[in-house]
């Protein structure tokens, strides 16, 4: 039993891993311990979370342009979410993704912190634009 | 998306690498957002400070940079937002020398490609301001928000990467606030009290941009008496731009594109997209009070974020009024090389060094280590009349506090917050 999620055609390869959510926005200066791998903005839902290898799902995009370089930083060093799946990005946040070959998708029909919970296995196919929840 | 035939080229590699590889990012980058085309841009500004650019990040522009010259020369006027290192002060500030050496590196590989070095986040007031309907490849929030609301150009916010492709194309891809569709405000805002300092204007801008909380949201910010002028406008567009990663707000009567739209849309605008209460004095010091510490020990009294204009620095200079900065607080003003120079040249950076602060060109804090600044000096608590900084800061290990430049000034010679 699956559940198949529609999104507009994303960035990155396609992917399958384990789902983090919040409702809260994301930008890497801002909330990310980039050393650690963790969320290190105290007012974060996440704050204090590892990020590492997930595929974080939350709300859109805040703040500045540094997660433009950031995400490619990150993913050279293997410390940084698998991928990252939003109700919708800002640019900084797609250019970041294109220049970093990290996974990325937006756009659904519905809330997708909603129809996403914390450890959901998803497969994330961003040149179909689906995401697919394989545990229920 | 349509390509011409010289982007075909591009795409095939015809105009070599670094070109080939810049087309093929703003593609990917169009594609996503359904952009029909790219468009020609006038101009570029590149974020590209070491501490986002990391190991990898240098790496990736000193490989670019191998290419023969003709081939990786900027086809547009490429000016670059402030470095994450001030060669002159970074040892005061516990930078250290690997820092240094990748800072460097960073500016070695820009200038090869014909960028020029502005180092600053308030190009528009200080090199080229933009004029209205001009395309622009801008890489900075608040200089975006500047660029789209005050003069009326068209920018996204473009990234490091984003900003170097447009200015190694000279296009961006056609969507967001390139397009009429997107400049239309989407929410509306109607103050009842007028903000009374710089910092108060950042916290308007933090207060509109939370609620909006989206780049593709639009305010129009209604009740704004009179023209606040340029350093308000960036502090408003700075904070909003940070808050919410707002790129345009209207204000009628201010900025040019609100008094020439049709309003009419604007009175029919659902409730939901219209804040039902007006935005007066009690927000606006709820805002400021969720950053208070009154009494605490100041470690850090921070003007920067944006970076300083030539009147911010001399009412800098003017409120230290030749009182010397408390031992156990640092107080550092950022501003722009050419600010820099001015300031040097009317005797006002003289004036704020001899209290004991610190003048720093080219670098705006929160871009330049921070994390590291904070081990290295033990500072945790900082004062800033910027609400952008109070905003990022945080995500560093500081506790920020968000006052006026008077009392920020106050406060660093007294060592707490006053």
């Amino acid at each position: 039993m699956t559940t198949l999620l529609r999104c507009h055609k994303g960035i990155g390869p396609a992917v399958t891993g384990t789902a983090l959510v919040a409702k809260d926005n994301f930008s890497a200066r801002y909330d990310l311990d980039r050393k650690r791998g963790t969320f290190s903005r105290p007012s974060h839902t996440l704050a204090g979370q590892s990020y590492a290898g997930k595929i974080l799902v939350l709300d859109t995009a805040k703040g500045g342009v540094a997660t433009a370089w950031m995400l490619h930083e990150m993913k050279t060093r293997g410390i940084v979410p698998l991928a990252l799946v939003f109700n919708r990005v800002n640019p900084i946040l797609a250019q970041g993704a294109a220049f970093g070959d990290l996974t990325m998708v937006d756009r659904f029909d519905g809330d997708v912190t909603d129809l996403i919970q914390t450890g959901d296995r998803l497969r994330i196919d961003p040149a179909a634009g689906t995401v697919e929840i394989l545990n229920r | 998306m349509r390509l011409t035939d010289e982007e075909q080229a591009m795409l095939a590699g015809e105009a070599g690498e670094p070109r080939r590889w810049a087309i093929r990012h703003q593609i990917a980058v169009g594609e996503f957002f359904d952009a029909a085309d790219l468009i020609p841009v006038s101009q570029a500004h590149i974020m590209a400070d070491t501490e986002s650019l990391g190991e990898a990040g240098v790496a990736f522009l000193e490989t670019l940079a191998t290419a023969p010259e003709a081939e990786r020369r900027v086809q547009i006027p490429t000016l670059t937002d402030p470095r994450g290192l001030d060669f002159q002060t970074y040892k005061r500030l516990g930078q250290t020398e690997a820092m240094a050496t990748l800072e460097a590196r960073t500016i070695a590989a820009l200038k090869s490609f014909g960028v020029l070095m502005t180092d600053t986040c308030i190009n528009y007031q200080t090199i080229m301001p933009p004029t209205r309907g001009e395309h622009l490849a801008m890489g900075d929030t608040g200089v975006v928000i500047y660029s789209n609301s005050v003069f009326g150009a068209r920018s996204n916010f473009e990234g490091g990467p984003s900003a170097l492709a447009a200015a190694l194309t000279g296009r961006t891809p056609r969507y967001g606030y390139h397009l009429d569709e997107c400049r239309r405000p989407t929410r509306r805002f109607r103050l009842a009290a007028q903000p009374r300092d710089l910092s108060e204007w950042g916290a308007l801008g933090g207060i509109v941009g939370r609620e909006c909380g989206s780049y593709w949201e639009v305010p129009l910010i209604e009740g704004i008496d009179s023209p606040p002028g340029s350093d308000a406008l960036k502090h408003l567009g700075t904070a909003m731009a940070s808050y919410g990663s707002t790129a345009l707000l209207h204000i009628p009567g201010i900025t040019p594109e609100a008094d020439d739209m049709d309003r009419r849309p604007l009175a029919g605008m659902p409730a939901g997209r219209r804040r039902s209460e007006p935005i007066g004095r009690a927000e606006i010091d709820v805002f400021v009070a969720a950053y208070g510490a009154t009494g605490d020990k100041v470690d850090v009294v921070v003007f920067a974020a944006p970076h300083l204009s030539l009147v911010e620095m001399a009412a800098v200079a003017d409120a230290l009024a030749g009182r010397e900065v408390h031992a156990g607080t640092t107080l550092l003003v950022a501003t722009s090389p050419e600010i820099k120079h001015a300031a040097d040249r009317m005797g006002l950076t003289g004036r704020i060094e001899a209290a004991g602060a610190i003048v720093a060109a080219g670098i705006c804090f929160y871009q330049s280590y921070a994390g590291e600044m904070a081990e290295a000096n033990g500072w945790k608590r900082l004062l800033t009349n910027s609400a952008k900084l109070v905003n990022i800061i945080g995500g560093y290990g500081y506790r920020p506090t968000l006052l006026s430049l008077e009392r920020c000034v106050d406060s660093a010679i007294a060592g707490r917050v006053v």
